[in-house]
């Protein structure tokens, strides 16, 4: 049956870079990036839209892209973790990241980069509540959140913008 | 997880989207924004043949203000959140701040989540205590049906096979009017353990005029408590009325024992954010700033 079924043609911009690919119409944005374009920084973690580990940004705001089909994404722009370093220079959230270890075991890190990235595009100083509020679409199993809060703090310190 | 495949329809217009649901019939299914819809296939519990995508509908999401607030059915939860226009009438930025979490907020719709009417769902109460209308197309043409006559029971509503919903529109409120929407929850991610939409209008800094107070979650649509209603309309909103208000809440509210809470402290919950959200409404009505954030367990 799923052979019969016409394939739906979807091009989109991700990282700066144009791809277009027929793809199944249940083919969600994650699978798109991981299976059709070998993107793996983005995680599959719950599969069911609470855990945030798939965040990438499409069109500038953050979604799960564990809940968004590939064809919504048709047209559009596409950000995932792979495309935040440049010249082999970390962003400044990743750095961030790094200075004030805010991961342990780094599963959830990809999608809380992408969550930080969308907070302090719309609260460059973002207040204490508003990191919770910014993050609170992601999980993480290790830290506690307190190294992730510190290192949101460094890269709004640092003045980071998302781009 | 992937869903079952599934024929993909391009809507262009939402009159192509009627006539598509109408030449697919009852296993075709509308997409909005797809975070009620995208999970529950995932899960198989909807297993639709054809999905008609609303996504590409242009001028569909939009908020637009001459006198009624209107939000076209496609705009998402995050752009009422962020609107100028919302913050006129409090309420509605409470709910739609408070829905989920960010990433939902950024591609969850208004008009999805009240075509769905999942009894967790956060704008039901809230259109209910604003007095809103829901505008539909459907193969007859168009129709204005009040929210109340809407939403049916839980995951029903007045839709017909093929009919769309285009448009809400909220009233504006009379003069010294405010309200609030508080929410308990887990945490973000998660349907509300209880809720309460609370929107008053006074007479003057003291007396109420009119209240509406709905609760959401705790049935299978949002309940009206009008006992609660009567203990303030007409009279000065004192602590102790607030206490009153509180206590008629607890009484009337029917909660289900789940995962979310038992049903005594889903009781509790709801008697004490009525109380909160009449504070709020209170002091919104009486033009000062209220801050109000969903709590989490």
């Amino acid at each position: 049956m799923p052979e019969e079924i016409p394939r739906v043609r979807v091009s989109v911009k991700i990282n700066g870079k144009a791809y277009s690919r027929e793809v199944e119409p249940r083919t969600l944005l994650v699978q798109l990036l991981r299976e059709e374009l070998s993107l793996t920084g983005t995680h599959i973690g719950c599969d069911t839209s609470y855990c945030g580990a798939c965040t990438v940004l499409l069109n500038g705001k953050s979604v799960k892209s564990c809940t968004v089909f590939a064809f919504q994404a048709d047209g559009g722009e596409v950000l995932t973790v792979e495309g935040l370093a440049k010249d082999g220079e970390l962003h400044p959230v990743q750095q961030a990241f790094t200075d004030c270890h805010g991961f342990q075991c780094g599963y959830c890190t990809p999608g809380f980069l992408m969550s930080t990235l969308q907070l302090l595009d719309e609260h460059p100083q973002p207040t204490e509540a508003e990191i919770r509020k910014g993050i609170a679409g992601n999980t993480c199993r290790c830290t506690g959140y307190q190294n992730i809060f510190k290192a949101i703090q460094a890269a709004a310190a640092a003045g980071s913008r998302s781009q | 997880m992937y869903p079952r495949a599934f024929e993909y329809h391009r809507a262009k217009s939402y009159p192509e989207a009627v006539s598509l649901l109408g030449e697919l019939g009852e296993e075709a299914k509308l997409l909005a924004g797809g975070q009620s819809l995208i999970p529950l296939m995932k899960l198989r519990l909807s297993a639709p043949r054809h999905l008609v995508d609303l996504n590409f509908v242009p001028d569909t999401a939009y908020i637009r203000s001459n006198g009624a607030l209107r939000f076209g059915a496609m705009t998402r939860h995050a752009a009422i959140a962020g609107s100028g226009a919302a913050p006129r009438i409090p309420i509605l930025r409470d709910c739609a701040a408070g829905i989920a979490d960010p990433q939902v907020r950024n591609m969850g719709t208004i008009g999805g989540s009240i075509a769905e009417a999942d009894p967790t769902g956060d704008w039901a109460p809230v259109l209910l205590a604003t007095g809103a209308t829901v505008k539909t197309l459907g193969p007859n043409g168009e129709r204005s049906i009040d929210i109340g006559e809407f939403i049916l029971d839980a995951y029903t509503t007045a839709l017909q096979p093929a009919e769309v919903v285009t448009e809400i529109t909220v009233p504006l409120q009379p003069e010294r009017s405010g309200g609030a929407y508080i929410a308990l929850k887990r945490c973000a991610p998660v349907y509300a353990s209880a809720s309460v939409a609370v929107q008053l209008t006074m007479h003057d800094a003291q007396t109420c005029q009119d209240a509406r107070i709905y609760l959401g979650v705790l049935g299978l649509t949002a309940t009206r408590v009008s006992a609660a209603e009567d203990a303030l309309r007409g009279q000065q909103v004192t602590p102790q009325r607030m206490e009153s208000v509180r206590k008629t809440v607890m009484e009337i509210a029917q909660p289900q024992s789940d995962m979310r809470g038992s049903a005594e402290y889903k009781r509790h919950a709801a008697g004490v954010l009525a109380k909160l959200a009449v504070e709020a409404a209170l002091k919104r009505a009486c033009g000062e700033h209220a801050e109000v954030a969903h709590l989490y367990a």
